[in-house]
């Protein structure tokens, strides 16, 4: 299988909602070993001056990876799945996520270079609200193997 | 706006904000997985690791990135404080099947790697080390502390 050399430049939008839920926060912050008050109990994180529960740094990755599907699974793209592998992961907040939130998503291809038999493509994802409020920039490179690497 | 105790006066380039050990099990895995929605078999099936030509189940780099930030959220208190976090993955972390025992043991360090007054930032800089050798390489958190 060979990349599509015509995917940079490409954008996907996710069809559904990501509706960000008390119980996600806390599955995901106990998933990565965080113990923040803020993240579980809710007087706590309105001490801190947040609406709801806060989402942990890497949280909006549960949106990206759904973007970033829409691209791996589309046939036309060329990609293996088996094949990929996760080179760098960038988050950008432009404000905190928090349990209320309803966001939506757009992949952007940014990159797609040959390397080898395989390629490297960096993609990102603009996540916000329903409401147009923009939330985090996601950008992340993954390289598809190409046959022997 | 983020509450934190921490000064950006009282800090210096070269301070340490701390160093911890993160233990990981196949059950780490499993449950991150699951909130993650990352199913990725390489990461739980042993046999579909070994296909692939991987040593054996490996973390999500996603897992030893977002656990490893803790020391950074632990430090400043605010989990909404790290406004931007970045890093590239270099080596896998193959996770052993050990009963009532860590499948691996991942070294983090986090030193403070600039300081900006004017904008009230501290750029973090992690070492993710597996057996001393990186596995997350420039990863760095830029954290708001004003």
């Amino acid at each position: 299988m060979t990349i599509n050399p015509e995917l940079q430049g490409r954008s996907y939008k996710l069809s559904e909602i990501y509706s960000v839920g008390r119980e996600s926060i806390r599955d995901f912050a106990r998933a990565v070993k965080a113990v923040n008050a803020a993240h579980f109990d809710v007087a706590a994180a309105k001490e801190l001056g947040h609406a709801d529960l806060v989402a942990p740094p890497t949280y909006a990755i549960i949106v990206a990876q759904r973007a970033d599907a829409l691209l791996i699974n589309d046939p036309d793209s060329g990609i293996d799945f088996t094949r990929v592998v996760h080179a760098e992961q960038r988050f950008t907040h432009h404000r905190a996520i928090v349990a209320g939130d309803e966001l939506v998503a757009e992949l952007h291809v940014d990159a797609v270079r040959g390397m080898g038999g395989g390629a490297m493509i960096t993609t990102r994802a603009e996540i916000s609200t329903v409401a147009g409020e923009s939330v985090a920039t996601t950008v992340s490179a993954i390289l598809v193997r190409g046959e022997g690497q | 706006m983020t509450k934190t105790a921490l000064n950006i006066a009282d800090l210096s380039v070269g301070t340490v904000i701390g160093t911890r050990t993160l233990e990981i099990s196949r059950a780490d895995l499993v449950r991150y997985a699951g909130a993650s929605g990352d199913f990725n078999p390489i990461h739980w099936n042993e046999r579909f690791a070994r296909e692939v030509e991987l040593p054996g189940v490996i973390a999500h780099g996603m897992f030893t990135m977002g656990a490893a930030v803790q020391l950074v959220t632990d430090w400043v208190g605010d989990p909404s404080a790290v406004v931007s976090y970045g890093t590239r993955f270099t080596k896998p972390v193959p996770v052993a099947d050990i009963d009532g025992a860590p499948g691996a043991a991942v070294e983090v360090t986090g030193v403070v790697g600039a300081l900006d007054a004017d904008a009230g930032t501290a750029r973090i800089d992690l070492t993710v080390t597996l057996d001393g050798q990186k596995v997350l390489v420039k990863a760095q958190a830029l954290v708001r502390l004003a």
